[in-house]
C-alpha cells in the first residue's frame, strides 16, 4: 500500500536530483534545462499526491499551470541557448564567466 | 513682529539669497549675485537684532513652525527655540557672516566661481541658523550635517588644487567619526526619552537619573544612561569643534578660500559643538564623568595645539592652530560647568578670530597669494589698516586687559581654578601655559608679517624648504609678489569688515561681561547645578565690575605670562632674528615632533592603514588600490579588502551561484527548523 | 454531475479591468507592429505609452479603498494594489522615455518586441500585485520573468547579454522551483492555495508544523530571489551588467514594486501566524544584504554593477522594515513597519530609475557610459545633469534633506521601535560605509577632469524627465508627508490584520 509519504519522498528525491544537477553539472547547458524540468516535475508529483490524499482538486489544477509554464520556460531557455551558441560557439557551462566580480 | 516671524525671516532670508545666487549663477551678473546674498544676510542680521531686543524684553518662543512628517509615534518637526542662548548665537552668526559677505566681494574678485561662492556662504548661514535655532535634536542633526556638507563643498572650492581635494576627503571622513557618535547619542536619547524635543527631553531627565545601560551583559559592567548620552554627544562635538584626536581636519581645511576659514572654520561652524554642549547643559550637569572627559580633552587641545602654532610658517595655519587652541579653552569652560563663560568666549573669539583671518586674507592678497610668513616682514608701512586691525585682533586673542579676549579668557581660567571636577587641576596648568604660548605665536606671526626686514619679492619659491609650504608651491594661485613690486593696501570692501570687526574685538568684552555672565542673561537657557559645580557662583562673587576686573588682571598671572610671551617673540623675531634657527637646531627632536604635528596623521595612517594592509596583503596583492585612493582612514582599507574578497566570490559561474542559493536555503532551514525552535 | 450540468458563472471582471485593458492593448500592439514600416517604431512607442496612461485612468476610475475579491478569490482589488499599480505605470512610462533614444540607436533592441514584452511584463507585475492565490502569484511571477529573460537576450549579437539571460533564466527557474516546492508543502499542510483561507486555517491550528515550516523556508527563498537579497542575490550584478542598459533599467525598478506586493501578501496576509519563523529569516537576509551590498559596491568600476550591489543593499534595508512588523501583536508597530518598507521601496524605485536614466542619457550610438570613469568631470560637460545625478546619489546615500535619508530613517525608526537597537546600529554603520561609493561618483563628477570633454546632448523630454526625477528626490525630502500618508493608508486599508 502506497502512502502519502512514499510520494513525498519520491518527489523530494527527484527535486534534490534536479537541484544537484544544476550545481554539479559543469558541462552542458542543456542538462541544466533538464534539471529545471525535473525540479518542476517533482513539484507536480507533490501537488498531485497532496491533492489526491486530501480530496481537493486545486492542487491538480495548479499542476496544469505549472506544466504550461514549464513548456514556455523551456522554449525561452532553448531560444536563449541558441543565441548563446551563435555568439560564443559553445554551450559549456564553464564558458559562461565573462560577467563576474 | 513677533519672535516667530522674526525667526522665520532670519532663517529664510539667507536661503533666498543663496537660491538666487546659486540657481542663476550662470546667467546673472556678479553684482546681482552679491547684492542678493548680502541683502539676505543683512536682513537676517536685522531680524536677529530685533529678536535680541524682544528676548531682552523677556519674550521667548518655543514651538513648531512646520510639521514635516509623522511616522510611528514620532513626529518630525521643524521648530524654533528662541531664548537668550539662541539670540546670542544668531547675532554672532549673522554679523560675522555679513562681514564675510562684504569682504568676499574684494577677496574673490578675480575668481570665476564668484556667484557660486556667494551662494554657498549664504547657504551656510542658513544651515547654521537652522542649527542654532532648532528646538529638537533632529533639526539640530540636520543643521549639523548641512553645515558639514557646505563646509565640505567650500574646502574643495578650488577643486583644481589636488591638496584641496585631499583636505576635503579628510574633513569628510574625520567628521563621519564624530557624527557617528553624535547619531548614536541622539539614538539613545530617542530610545530612552521617547522624544527628540529639547524641552520634553529636559523635563524627563530627572526620571532617568540612576538608570544604567548594561555593557557586555548585565552583570559585567554598566554605564549610566546620561553619561553614555553625554559622552556620545560630545564625541560629535569633538568632530565638529576639532578637539584632539579628531582635530586633524581643521588645519588642512585651510585649503579653502580665506573668507571660508574666517566664517566656517573660526567663527561659526566649529563652535557648533560648543553651542550644542551648552544647549544640553541640563543633561551634562548630571554626569561628572562626562564633564571630566570634556575638561581633559579640552585642556589637551588648548595646550598642544598652541605649541603647533609656534612652528607654522603658513599665515593661515598659524591662525588655524590658534583656533584649535581657543576651541580647547571653550571646551574646558564647558567641562567645568561654566557654560555662559564658554559661550562668552565663543562670542568674543568669533569677532577677533574672524578679524584675524580676514586680516590674514588681506595680507595674502597684498602678497599675491603667497602665504609664507618668512617671506613677508615690514608690511605695516604698506597695509596700515590691516596692521592696526591685526594688532587689535592679536591683543584681543592674547588677553590684554580691556580687550574682548581678556574678559572671556580670564573668566575661563578663574572658573577652572574654582572647579573641583577631576581633571580641572591639570586643565588649569595647561591653560596657563597656553596663555604664554598663545601670546608667543600670535606675536611671532605679527612681528614676522608686519615688522622687521622686508623679505618679500626677493627670493624665488622653494627657498624655505619647509614641508608645510612646499605642498602649495606648485599651485598657480601662489604666485607671490614679483621682485621689486611693493604690496598695496586692499580695497575698502576688504578693510571695512576689518574695521567693523575690530570694534567688537575691542569692546564687546567690556560691555557684555556683566550682563552676559552675571546678569542672569542665560538663567533660563542654561542650567547649572550650583551645589555640585560652584564655579560660576564663585566667579560672580569675585566680580566687581569690568573695569575693576581689568585692573585686577594687570597683576594676575595670565597677564604676566602673556606679556612675557610677547616679549620673547619680540626678542627672538625682531631683536635677534638669528636665534630661532639656532634654537631650532638645538631642540632638534622636539622640533621634529612638532613639525609632524605629534604624528597624529602618521599614526592614523600607519596603525589603522598598516594593520589592515598586513592582514589583507595575501588576498589583495593584485587587488584594487584605486578604490581607496585618497583615503587616510585605515578601516576603509579593510573595507576595500573585504570588497575585493566579495568580488572574488562573485565568480561568474552559474553553479557557484546556484550552490550559494541552495547553501543559503539549507542554512535558513537549519535555523528555522532546529535552532530557532530550541 | 455531467459536463453539461456544470454551471459557468462569469466572474466579476470589473476589478480586473486594468489588467484586461493592458492585455488587450498588448495583443493589439503586437499585431500593429507587424504593419509598422517606420524603423523608429514611433507608433508602437506612442501606443505603449498610451496603454500605460489608459491603464492608469482605468485603475483610477476603479479606486475605492474597499477590498474586493474576484475570480473565486484568486484575485484581490484593494488600495495597496491600486497604489502600487499606479506607481508601476509611472515607472514604466519613465523607463520607456529614458530608454527611447537608446533603443532607437540600437536596431536589435528597438524592435516592437521591446515594447510588447514591456507590456507583458507589466501585466505579469499587475497580476502579482493583485494576486490572492498561489496559482495567480505563480502565473504573475512567471509572466514577468519569462518576459524579462527574453528582454535581456533581445540584443542577440551581444555575448554578455546572452550570458546574462542564460544565468538569469537558470537561476530564476531554480528560484521558481524552490518557491513552487514551498507552495506544495504549504498546500499539503494547510489544504488550501488561497491566501485568505491559508491564514484562517493556520489560525485554527495545523497538525503538521514541520512540513509547514519547511514549505515556508522554500517559499521565502523563492521570494528572496525575486527581491534579490543575500544569499539569493548572485544573479543581480551579472544581469544588471550584462543586460542592455534599457532593460537593466526596467529590471532594476518596476519588479521591486511587484515583489514587495507578493512578499507582503504571502507573509503578512497569509502566513502571519508563522511570523516568528519568517521574521527571523528576513532579518538574517536583510543584515547580510546590507553588509554585502554596501561593501561589494565599493570595489566596482562599472556603474551598472555598482548600482546592482546598491540595489542589494537597498532591498536588504527594505526587508528590515518587513522583518520587524510583528511585535507582541501590537498592530500599530505592524502598520508603522510595513508602511516604512513600502515608502522605502517606492523611493528606491524612483532614485534607481533616475540613476539608470543617467546612464542611458550618457550613452550614444555605439558607446555605453558604463564605467565610473565615464562620469569624470561631468560637471564641466553638463553641470545640470551633474547636479541631478548628485542629488540622486546623495539621496541613495541617505544624506539628510534628501528623501533617501527619510526612507532610511523611517525603517530604522521601526527597527528601534521593535526593540532591536543593535540591528539599527549595524544598518547605520554599513549605510555610512555605503555612502562612500555614492560620494565617489559625486567626487568623480565634480573634482576630476573629463576624459572626453564633449558636452552632452539629450532630447528635451528626457532632459525634463531627468530633471523632474532629480528634483523629486530633493522635493520629496522636504515634503515626504503626503507620500508617507499614502503608504500608511495603503497598508491600513489593505492588510487583513487591520480589517
Amino acid at each position: 500500500m502506497l502512502t502519502l509519504s512514499h510520494y513525498l519522498i519520491l518527489a523530494a528525491i527527484l527535486f534534490a536530483i534536479g537541484v544537484v544537477g544544476i550545481f554539479l553539472n559543469r558541462k552542458n547547458l542543456i542538462v541544466l534545462l533538464m534539471s529545471i524540468e525535473l525540479m518542476l516535475l517533482a513539484v507536480n508529483t507533490n501537488f498531485i499526491a497532496f491533492s489526491r490524499f486530501m480530496n481537493d482538486v486545486d492542487g491538480q489544477v495548479f499542476v496544469f499551470f505549472i506544466l504550461v509554464v514549464a513548456a514556455a520556460e523551456a522554449a525561452i531557455g532553448l531560444a536563449v541557448l541558441v543565441v548563446l551558441f551563435r555568439n560564443l560557439k559553445t554551450i559549456h557551462v564553464d564558458d559562461l564567466d565573462r560577467l563576474n566580480g | 513682529m513677533d519672535l516667530k516671524s522674526l525667526s522665520l525671516v532670519a532663517v529664510f532670508a539667507p536661503l533666498a539669497g543663496a537660491l538666487v545666487a546659486g540657481l542663476f549663477c550662470r546667467v546673472i551678473a556678479r553684482s546681482v549675485a552679491h547684492t542678493a546674498a548680502i541683502a539676505g544676510v543683512a536682513t537676517a542680521f536685522v531680524a536677529a537684532l530685533l529678536a535680541f531686543r524682544e528676548v531682552a524684553g523677556g519674550a521667548r518662543f518655543n514651538g513648531t513652525v512646520y510639521q514635516w512628517l509623522t511616522t510611528g509615534d514620532y513626529a518630525f518637526e521643524v521648530g524654533f527655540l528662541i531664548d537668550p542662548l539662541t539670540v546670542s548665537m544668531m547675532l554672532v552668526v549673522t554679523f560675522v557672516s555679513l562681514m564675510v559677505h562684504i569682504y568676499t566681494i574684494g577677496y574673490m574678485r578675480d575668481d570665476p566661481g564668484y556667484n557660486r561662492f556667494f551662494s554657498y556662504i549664504s547657504l551656510f548661514t542658513f544651515s547654521m541658523l537652522m542649527l542654532v535655532m532648532s528646538n529638537n535634536f533632529m533639526q539640530l542633526f540636520f543643521g549639523w550635517e548641512a553645515v558639514g556638507l557646505v563646509s565640505y563643498l567650500l574646502i574643495g572650492f578650488w577643486y583644481t588644487r589636488p591638496t584641496a581635494i585631499f583636505a576635503n576627503l579628510k574633513a569628510f571622513l574625520v567628521n563621519r567619526v564624530g557624527d557617528f557618535g553624535f547619531l548614536l547619542g541622539i539614538g539613545l536619547v530617542l530610545a530612552y526619552f521617547g522624544t527628540l524635543d529639547y524641552a520634553a527631553v529636559f523635563a524627563r531627565v530627572p526620571a532617568l537619573v540612576g538608570e544604567t545601560i548594561p555593557l557586555f551583559g548585565a552583570d559585567v559592567a554598566a554605564v549610566s544612561v546620561i553619561t553614555a548620552i553625554c559622552i556620545l554627544l560630545f564625541i560629535g562635538a569633538m568632530g565638529k569643534s576639532a578637539q584632539v584626536p579628531l582635530h586633524v581636519w581643521l588645519p588642512d581645511s585651510m585649503e579653502g578660500p580665506t573668507p571660508i576659514s574666517a566664517l566656517i572654520h573660526a567663527a561659526t561652524m566649529v563652535t557648533a559643538g560648543i553651542f550644542m554642549v551648552a544647549r544640553m547643559s541640563p543633561l551634562f550637569e548630571l554626569s561628572d564623568t562626562a564633564l571630566s572627559f570634556i575638561v581633559i580633552i579640552g585642556a589637551i587641545t588648548a595646550l598642544f595645539m598652541g605649541f603647533l602654532g609656534i612652528i607654522q610658517n603658513d599665515i593661515k595655519r598659524v591662525v588655524a592652530y590658534s583656533t584649535l587652541s581657543q576651541l580647547g579653552y571653550m571646551t574646558v569652560a564647558l567641562g567645568v560647568s561654566a557654560y555662559p563663560v564658554a559661550i562668552f568666549h565663543l562670542t568674543t573669539h568669533a569677532f577677533f578670530k574672524a578679524l584675524l583671518f580676514l586680516a590674514a586674507g588681506s595680507v595674502i592678497m597684498a602678497m599675491h597669494h603667497d602665504q609664507d610668513i618668512r617671506r613677508m616682514g615690514g608690511l605695516a608701512r604698506y597695509l596700515p589698516v590691516t596692521w592696526i586691525t591685526s594688532l587689535i585682533g592679536s591683543l584681543a586673542l592674547i588677553g590684554t586687559p580691556l580687550f574682548a579676549g581678556f574678559y572671556s579668557k580670564d573668566s575661563i581660567i578663574e572658573a577652572v581654578e574654582a572647579s573641583s571636577i577631576p581633571g580641572a587641576g591639570l586643565a588649569y596648568g595647561a591653560l596657563l601655559i597656553g596663555v604664554f604660548v598663545t601670546a608667543f605665536y600670535s606675536f611671532r606671526m605679527f612681528f614676522l608679517v608686519f615688522h622687521g626686514k622686508e623679505r618679500f619679492g626677493a627670493a624665488s619659491h622653494g627657498a624655505g624648504g619647509h614641508a608645510a609650504h612646499d605642498e602649495h608651491a606648485s599651485h598657480d594661485e601662489h604666485q607671490g609678489l614679483p621682485p621689486g613690486e611693493k604690496p598695496h593696501e586692499s580695497p575698502w570692501v576688504v578693510t571695512l569688515p576689518l574695521i567693523l570687526l575690530a570694534i567688537p574685538s575691542l569692546l564687546i568684552g567690556y560691555v557684555a561681561i556683566e550682563p552676559m555672565l552675571f546678569g542672569g542673561w542665560f538663567a533660563d537657557a542654561i542650567l547649572i547645578d550650583e551645589v555640585a559645580h560652584p564655579g560660576m557662583r564663585e566667579l560672580a562673587e569675585h566680580f566687581h565690575g569690568a573695569a575693576a576686573m581689568a585692573l585686577h588682571g594687570l597683576s594676575s598671572a595670565p597677564f604676566w605670562l602673556a606679556s612675557s610671551g610677547v616679549a620673547l617673540a619680540w626678542f627672538l623675531y625682531l631683536r635677534r632674528p638669528d636665534l630661532p634657527a639656532v634654537w631650532q637646531a638645538r631642540l632638534g627632536p622636539l622640533n621634529t615632533v612638532l613639525e609632524n604635528k605629534y604624528y597624529f596623521d602618521r599614526f592614523y595612517e600607519t596603525v589603522f592603514a598598516g594593520g589592515a594592509r598586513l592582514l589583507g596583503r595575501g588576498f589583495w596583492q593584485g587587488g584594487d588600490v584605486r578604490v581607496i585612493d585618497g583615503f587616510i582612514n585605515g578601516s576603509a582599507r579593510f573595507v576595500g579588502w573585504a570588497a575585493a574578497v566579495l568580488r572574488f566570490l562573485q565568480s561568474g559561474r552559474i553553479y557557484h551561484y546556484a550552490f550559494t542559493m541552495i547553501f543559503g536555503l539549507l542554512v535558513l532551514m537549519t535555523l528555522t527548523l532546529w535552532v530557532g525552535r530550541a | 454531475m455531467t459536463l453539461a450540468e456544470m454551471p459557468f458563472i462569469l466572474p466579476d471582471l470589473r476589478p480586473a479591468s486594468a489588467e484586461l485593458f493592458v492585455l488587450a492593448m498588448a495583443c493589439l500592439i503586437l499585431f500593429v507592429d507587424l504593419f509598422v514600416k517606420d524603423t523608429r517604431r514611433t507608433a508602437v512607442f506612442a501606443l505603449t505609452q498610451l496603454t500605460l496612461v489608459g491603464a492608469a485612468v482605468v485603475t483610477w476610475a476603479g479606486t475605492s479603498g474597499e477590498v474586493v475579491y474576484t475570480f473565486s478569490n484568486m484575485y484581490v482589488h484593494d488600495f495597496l494594489a491600486d497604489m502600487l499599480k499606479q506607481l508601476l505605470y509611472l515607472t514604466d512610462i519613465i523607463v520607456l522615455f529614458y530608454a527611447r533614444a537608446y533603443v532607437v540607436d540600437r536596431p536589435l533592441l528597438g524592435r516592437g518586441e521591446f515594447y510588447t514584452l514591456t507590456l507583458f511584463a507589466t501585466l505579469g507585475m499587475m497580476v502579482m500585485i493583485s494576486a490572492n492565490h498561489f496559482i495567480t502569484i505563480f502565473l504573475g511571477v512567471e509572466l514577468l520573468s519569462l518576459s524579462l529573460y527574453a528582454m535581456v537576450a533581445l540584443n542577440r549579437d551581444s555575448a554578455t547579454a546572452a550570458e546574462a539571460a542564460m544565468k538569469y533564466l537558470v537561476l530564476g527557474a531554480l528560484a521558481s522551483g524552490l518557491m513552487l516546492y514551498g507552495m506544495s508543502m504549504i498546500y499539503g499542510a494547510v489544504g488550501s492555495l488561497e491566501i485568505g483561507e491559508v491564514a484562517e486555517r493556520l489560525q485554527a491550528g495545523v497538525a503538521n508544523h514541520s512540513i509547514l515550516v519547511l514549505g515556508l523556508v522554500f517559499l521565502v527563498a523563492g521570494l528572496a530571489f525575486k527581491l534579490g537579497v543575500v544569499p539569493f542575490h548572485m544573479w543581480i550584478p551579472d544581469v544588471y551588467h550584462g543586460a542592455p542598459t534599457a532593460v537593466g533599467l526596467f529590471i532594476g525598478t518596476a519588479p521591486k514594486l511587484a515583489a514587495f506586493a507578493i512578499v507582503l501578501r504571502i507573509l503578512a496576509n497569509g502566513l502571519l501566524t508563522l511570523s516568528y519563523d519568517w521574521q527571523m529569516m528576513l532579518l538574517i537576509m536583510a543584515v547580510l544584504s546590507i553588509v554585502l551590498g554596501n561593501v561589494a559596491a565599493i570595489a566596482q568600476h562599472n556603474f551598472k554593477r555598482m548600482l546592482a550591489y546598491s540595489a542589494i543593499a537597498h532591498m536588504g534595508f527594505m526587508l528590515l522594515g518587513l522583518a520587524v512588523g510583528v511585535v507582541g501583536g501590537d498592530a500599530r508597530f505592524t502598520l508603522n513597519a510595513y508602511s516604512s518598507a513600502l515608502f522605502y521601496v517606492v523611493i528606491y524605485v524612483l532614485s534607481s530609475a533616475g540613476a539608470f536614466g543617467m546612464i542611458l542619457l550618457m550613452a550614444r550610438a555605439g558607446f555605453e557610459a558604463e564605467d565610473l570613469d565615464d562620469y569624470k568631470g561631468l560637471n564641466r560637460r553638463n553641470p545640470w545633469f551633474a547636479a541631478m545625478l548628485m542629488m540622486l546619489m546623495l539621496s541613495m546615500a541617505g544624506i539628510p534633506f534628501f528623501v533617501g535619508f527619510f526612507a532610511k530613517f523611517a525603517v530604522l525608526q521601526a527597527v528601534v521601535a521593535s526593540g532591536q537597537i543593535w540591528l539599527a546600529v549595524v544598518a547605520v554603520i554599513f549605510s555610512l560605509i555605503g555612502a562612500f561609493y555614492y560620494l565617489r561618483v559625486v567626487k568623480l563628477m565634480y573634482f576630476d577632469a573629463p576624459a572626453d570633454p564633449t558636452p552632452i546632448q539629450a532630447p528635451l523630454e528626457v532632459k525634463a524627465l531627468i530633471s523632474a526625477n532629480g528634483l523629486a528626490v530633493a522635493l520629496l525630502g522636504l515634503f515626504p508627508d503626503t507620500l508617507m500618508w499614502f503608504c500608511l493608508l495603503a497598508i491600513r486599508l489593505s492588510l487583513s490584520v487591520f480589517a
